[in-house]
């Protein structure tokens, strides 16, 4: 009964998609205040309809309802509740479901917070959100029911995959999703400004909250799927370069290029149509990388065979998005006027370049990860570019772009004085390439290239403290003056400075753990004994352990070094009851300086059942990666929480849980 | 584009241009042939960029791409050995053998698809999902005598799944029916790899 119901919300929300699809548009061109009222009206009904067909499925899912097909394929009585709620979206259905539930989401979060808008805008925004909501929810509807029934009921489900039971992995996917969603908001805010023809420092106002927004969730959801596959897969890396991975990384890598150009079409009424593409850019990858994940394309074409019928709908789908944005874009942008001109070393030129090479990358990894499929479609040769290509690339991508980083946020706009700035930057300068070279001397005999990585990272972050300092005027005036000045520090400056000390932080991390990580294996009996750097590991015991829905093996080590006091680790490798397959539980554990991460096998060696596979990673500087993530997340939710964006502009709108409206 | 003014030198290393008087940009004419030339740059800067990038991309490229075979393919090319690839079928149901000395582990087995076979040799452990019968990727060389020197085997994170690469090999040896009836009688449960396996069959 519950899951016709959510199927008839379903129904009902693509009803009121399609009204708010047509109407507002129409409304807007006829300027016709009623019509264009129907499309908040319709956008909190759509949410409404589509967020009871969603909690419907998750309520499928906590009962255990195993008519419903998704819910026998995925789920099992015996899972605990979080990763029975988290199992709706672990498929492909449930997760477009998710997907088109937040979508409405943000539909209505434009109708309540977008009050203030010019009615046209927010008309054509709505719309533009709906027409992209209708394919979705076509595709559900047509191709991939979430509520279908099952003829023959069965007793018990299938399960979820043991290694998606995680709380890392729960919310990966739906911070991800509203990422991918948040996006389609810059998205509509773009085609409604091609349509209307106009782009003005405010519509970018209005559009960076939203990109902003997206790209927090986005950072989140990617640094989540990152730090699961870190500790729960236990192969001792954190990012593999995998199609899927590549696919959230893509509209990252442009979200966080927009992110900078809406600042220009802001800040200096230039870059307009560049930024408009970048919006639709950044969509087009979102729409990519939900479909990819889902779909499989990109690991074989063969998987078009295996359901041409969603195959065809997603490239149907996305050449009707894409293609008839680009092909807008192609028709309206060149009336958008180009306003400041700004001299080739100005904080515009330094924003140009971050775009340029920013979207370089993107291009990389999009190239890298479709070449497998090209390959294998137009010269039938199976291939992989894997984890060395991108490497390699981003390893010599990173220095230009970071080089321009750290000179960039100390031009003024319009024309910066080249000298003055270098003068400044002598001495971070001289600091980042003595700690290049202190690097180099660390690993002696070790290669040349992480010391540069390492100067440049540094440089980074020496240049973001030292612009800092200038604002506060520290050292230069009264250190309680400095003080006040930093409480006036507008929210948004504290967000770029933070972002920019998250990236760099971020970047001493994975230089140091992707460049000089040790690893050792070893077979071990009770009482076997291996090393790893000053780390000597002992094998106590090893004894089974029994779980609520598996039963495990669990190593008893101890792991002595110089400098610390003994400790016992537990790594464990779990079988689970529902699926039979095994995950390993690493024991890792974390301190500023780096990870030392014990993963234990199933025992194995010449069918000996007493003795265990161990590996141990040892990984430096692993956790100022997260920490420099969450850096950037906290500068980018501080950002977002600048009053600028409330109140005070023109028509000032905005954001989640601000009571505190314009005028 | 050499514009001076009193304590501003901008340059570009992009080739030298007509002077251009320095000062408030007002009059229409001048400032929309500033506009042109800085786009020019602009233009330039980014064609550099792109052409540095794909240079970049194709020598990275070169040494990077990793060509999946299936021991047909391995037997029917001449392969130079040393030569990286990767080598997905599936393990010959009894012929894996592994042995330990002081720790290191030795494993043999040998890669099928129903049509020929390889025999391989990894040192050290291998993924837990590894099991005869199962399939497999495995990267590495080619030795003198035709010995495939593994130096990893890709780890699945699924009892069930088969690598894309290696049913598509399969379902062109001929050999797909034959796993799937062996799969459906041995699974109790169904899952990805069994709605794969009956779209297989639809075919």
């Amino acid at each position: 009964m519950i899951a016709e119901l959510g199927h008839y919300s379903l129904i009902l929300a693509f009803g009121l998609t399609l009204i708010q699809a047509i109407f507002p548009m129409i409304g807007a061109a006829r300027h016709d205040g009623r019509m264009m009222t129907l499309g908040p009206t319709a956008a909190y009904g759509q949410f409404f309809f589509s967020l009871a067909a969603f909690l419907a499925l998750v309520y499928c899912y906590i009962m255990s309802d195993f008519s419903v097909a998704v819910v026998a394929h995925n789920s099992h009585s015996l899972k605990p509740l979080l990763y029975k709620i988290s199992g709706v979206w672990g498929n492909h259905e449930g997760s477009l479901m998710l997907w088109v539930m937040f979508l409405a989401l943000f539909g209505a979060m434009v109708a309540y917070f977008g009050r203030n808008l010019p009615k046209t805008l927010q008309a054509r925004v709505l719309s533009v959100q709906a027409l992209v909501g209708l394919g979705f929810y076509l595709f559900l509807l047509l191709t991939s029911n979430p509520f279908d029934r099952l003829a023959d009921v069965p007793f018990e489900g299938n399960g979820l995959n043991p290694l998606l039971q995680d709380p890392g992995l729960a919310f990966h996917p739906p911070f991800l999703y509203l990422g991918y969603v948040g996006l389609s908001v810059a998205f509509s805010f773009a085609i409604a400004a091609l349509i209307e023809g106009k782009v003005d420092p405010a519509w970018a106002r209005w559009v960076r909250p939203w990109t902003l927004l997206a790209w927090v969730f986005l950072t989140i959801g990617i640094v989540l799927g990152s730090w699961w596959a870190y500790y729960e897969l236990g192969w001792g890396g954190w990012w593999g370069w995998d199609p899927v991975e590549n696919a959230s990384f893509m509209p990252w890598l442009v979200a966080t290029a927009l992110l900078h150009s809406a600042i220009v079409v802001e800040k200096r009424d230039t870059l307009k149509s560049w930024t408009i593409l970048l919006a639709i850019i950044a969509f087009s990858f979102s729409l990519l990388g939900t479909f990819i994940v889902r779909s499989g394309i990109i690991t074989s074409v063969h998987a078009f065979a295996t359901d041409p019928k969603r195959g065809m709908f997603i490239l149907l789908f996305l050449a009707l998005v894409i293609g008839g944005s680009f092909l807008l874009y192609a028709l309206r942008a060149d009336k958008l006027q180009s306003g400041g001109l700004f001299a080739p070393i100005s904080r515009e030129s330094g924003l140009v370049m971050n775009n340029l090479f920013l979207s370089v990358a993107a291009a990389v990894v999009l190239y890298g990860t479709l070449h497998p499929l090209l390959s294998d479609a137009l010269f039938g040769v199976k291939s992989s570019v894997g984890a060395p290509f991108f490497n390699l690339v981003f390893g010599y991508l990173t220095i230009p772009l970071v080089m321009i980083m750290g000179l960039g946020i100390h031009f003024k706009w319009k024309r910066a004085d080249l000298k003055g700035v270098t003068q400044r930057l002598m001495a971070i300068a001289g600091l980042s390439l003595l700690g290049a070279l202190m690097t180099l001397y660390i690993t002696y005999g070790g290669k040349i290239m992480p010391a540069v990585w390492m100067g440049i990272a540094l440089w980074l972050l020496f240049s973001v403290l030292q612009e800092l300092s200038v604002r506060l005027k520290l050292f230069r005036i009264p250190l309680k003056q400095s003080l006040q000045r930093f409480k006036r520090q507008p929210r948004s400056s504290w967000g770029m400075s933070l972002g920019h000390l998250g990236f760099s932080v971020g970047l001493i991390g994975i230089i140091a753990t992707s460049s000089w990580n040790l690893e050792a294996q070893k077979v071990m009996g009770i009482a076997d004994q291996m090393t790893i750097g000053d780390f000597t590991l002992t094998l106590d015991d090893v004894i089974p352990v029994a779980g609520p829905n598996y039963s495990a093996v669990r190593g008893i080590i101890t792991v002595s070094s110089k400098d610390k006091p003994d400790y016992k680790a537990y790594p464990e490798s779990r079988t689970y009851i529902s699926s039979p397959m095994t995950t390993t539980e690493g024991a890792v554990e974390t301190t500023l300086a780096g990870d030392l991460f014990i993963v234990i096998g199933e025992a194995q060696g010449g069918g000996a059942t007493d003795r265990f596979g161990i590996r141990v990673y040892y990984k430096p500087l692993q956790v100022w990666l997260w920490i420099g993530a969450a850096i950037m997340v906290l500068g980018g939710l501080i950002s977002l929480s600048d009053r600028r964006y409330r109140i005070g502009s023109p028509q000032g709108k905005k954001k989640k849980g601000s009571p505190s409206h314009a005028h | 584009m050499a514009q001076t003014d009193k304590n501003t030198t901008v340059k570009s290393g992009l080739g030298k241009s007509g002077p251009l008087k320095s000062g408030p940009l007002k009059s229409g004419p001048l400032k929309s042939g500033l506009r042109r030339k800085r786009r020019i740059y602009l233009l330039l800067t980014t064609v550099a960029v792109f052409i540095l990038a794909v240079a970049l991309v194709l020598n990275a490229l070169k040494d990077n791409i990793r060509l999946f075979y299936d021991p047909t393919e391995v037997s029917e090319k001449t392969i130079p050995p040393g030569q990286n690839f990767r080598l997905g079928g599936l393990v010959q149901q009894g012929s894996f053998k592994s042995t330990e000395t002081a720790g290191i582990l030795i494993n043999k087995f040998t890669v099928t698809d129903g049509n020929k076979s390889i025999p391989v040799t990894f040192e050290g452990l291998l993924p837990d999902l590894f099991r005869e019968g199962q399939g497999v990727v495995t990267e590495g060389r080619l030795n003198k005598n035709g010995l495939f020197i593994a130096t990893e085997v890709l780890a699945k994170h699924d009892e069930n799944y088969m690598p894309k690469e290696v049913i598509d090999s399969l379902k062109k040896r001929g050999e797909w029916k034959r796993v799937v009836s062996d799969k459906k009688t041995a699974a109790t449960h169904k899952s990805d790899i069994n709605s794969e396996i009956n779209k297989g069959d639809a075919r």
